[in-house]
């Protein structure tokens, strides 16, 4: 079945089955492996990316459900100007170890701070209560979240509120 | 893992959406948010042979008040209950229960239609409608009729919906004049199903219980309506001792089982202890006690 799908801001026309996951359209068809399989069963978020600015599970929707519809991935959030500013912060604060889940991490991170610029601590763990993290004890990936809420904060600065 | 192959269908409207399941039969699938039935796909435990995708019908995702209802669209999501101001400032049953669904990302795409029609005993909204006296509105190609919840929720993975239906809408009578409501969930983590839940619902009239509603989850074969408990209260005034004899009654209506979440023994204790503190919590909400 033909879709086209906007990826990272890239149209792309593909042929794929109505059974491929979009996890296995965004790994296989496209090569972008930075979206990872981790439970393949709903619950790590090893595998989250953004539909249309919303995070979901790409291992529990079909690609076909995407057609016409904006994915953003984690290789999306790198841009003209450098890293993201939650790339930025994930390094800075040390929020990832392994790595393994920090594409999902920083897509909901990202997400969040869209809606909410100036997340509690409560507000954030809640955010990622469906991303799991086996290395960090999630204290520096919160930290990471609150850091790139900050920076964006900076930047929305006008000169008359400096 | 990939699921077996299926033609995908993604009608435009209802109406195209329910001529296509008329032609197909029990080879049809309804896919909404997917959140149950793609992992049940992915485990080979459902194959059908099409999915027809509803998820771009327009009109089946509105939380309104019309005609002394409360009508949910299918299509609303977990996460859209959870944010409605409606919701959260005049149902406050259901304001608790649905951000305790699953996880955020899980809410973000379950519908409240596809989780009822999965008719998982462990669902959280299954509870809720029961506890509610909820309806649902079931149409096909050539008719449209309400089922009751408790009609609804026929067995265990088995709603009483016919396989050339769509759920199109929720249905509970708003509640007037001074109630409360909450859900209270015992859950290992965040997503994983519950080990015991509980909605609770007391309507008052005066310093009494005009009307109870008590839903359980995870503790039987289906969710369960404590219809004994919740007759126990019409009449009484909100005590301590109301809500326990209520706790007593609803544990009893239970039937839960050994698993890796807790013994029966626990599960059922837990729900006497859950129903005791549901019903206090919603009596303080109706501004009882």
């Amino acid at each position: 079945m033909e879709v086209t799908i906007t990826v990272n801001g890239t149209a792309e026309t593909l042929d794929i089955e109505p059974r491929q996951l979009l996890v296995h359209v965004l790994r296989e068809d496209l090569r972008l492996t930075g979206t990872h399989i981790g439970c393949d069963s709903t619950s790590c978020g090893a595998c989250t990316v953004l539909v249309d600015g919303t995070p979901i599970k790409s291992c529990t929707m079909f690609g076909v459900q995407v057609d016409g519809q904006e994915v953003t991935t984690v290789e999306g959030l790198l841009s003209a100007a450098g890293l993201d500013p939650i790339q930025a912060s994930f390094k800075e604060e040390h929020g990832l170890q392994c790595g393994y889940c920090t594409p999902g991490m920083m897509l909901v991170g990202k997400a969040l701070i869209e809606q909410n610029p100036t997340p509690s601590d409560d507000d954030v763990r809640w955010a990622i209560s469906g991303n799991i993290c086996r290395c960090t004890g999630y204290m520096n990936i919160v930290k990471a979240i609150q850091a790139a809420a900050k920076t964006n904060a900076a930047a929305t600065l006008t000169p008359a509120d400096v | 893992m990939l699921p077996s192959s299926f033609e995908y269908h993604r009608p435009a409207t209802l109406g195209e959406a329910l001529d296509v399941l008329a032609s197909l039969g029990d080879e049809a699938k309804v896919l909404a948010g997917g959140q149950s039935l793609i992992p049940m796909m992915k485990l080979r435990f459902a194959s059908p042979g099409h999915l027809v995708d509803i998820n771009r019908l327009e009109g089946l995702d509105t939380i309104e008040e019309r005609d002394g209802d409360l009508v949910l669209g299918a299509l609303v999501r977990h996460n859209q209950l959870a944010g409605s101001e409606l919701i959260r400032s005049k149902y406050p049953m259901i304001a608790a229960a649905a951000p305790q669904i699953a996880d955020p990302l899980v809410r973000n795409l379950g519908t409240i239609g596809g989780s009822l029609t999965h008719c998982d005993p462990s669902g959280d909204l299954g509870a809720v409608m029961l506890a509610a006296n909820a309806r649902v509105v079931l149409k096909s190609k050539d008719a449209e009729r309400e089922v009751a919840i408790t009609d609804f929720l026929a067995d265990t993975f088995q709603s009483s919906i016919e396989p050339d239906e769509i759920l199109t809408h929720v249905k509970a009578t708003s509640p007037s004049g001074s109630y409360g409501g909450t859900y209270l969930k015992l859950e290992r983590k965040v997503g994983d199903y519950a080990t015991v839940a509980v909605a609770t619902r007391l309507v008052m009239d005066g310093g009494a219980i005009k009307t109870a509603g008590i839903g359980l989850t995870s503790v039987g074969l289906t969710n369960i309506k404590a219809t004994a408990a919740e007759g126990s209260l019409v009449g009484q005034t909100p005590t301590e001792e109301a809500f326990a004899e209520a706790g007593r009654l609803a544990a009893a209506a239970s039937s839960p089982v050994d698993d890796v979440r807790g013994s029966e023994t626990y599960k059922r204790h837990m729900v006497e202890v859950y129903v005791r503190r549901g019903l206090a919590r919603s009596a303080e909400i109706a501004g009882a006690v």
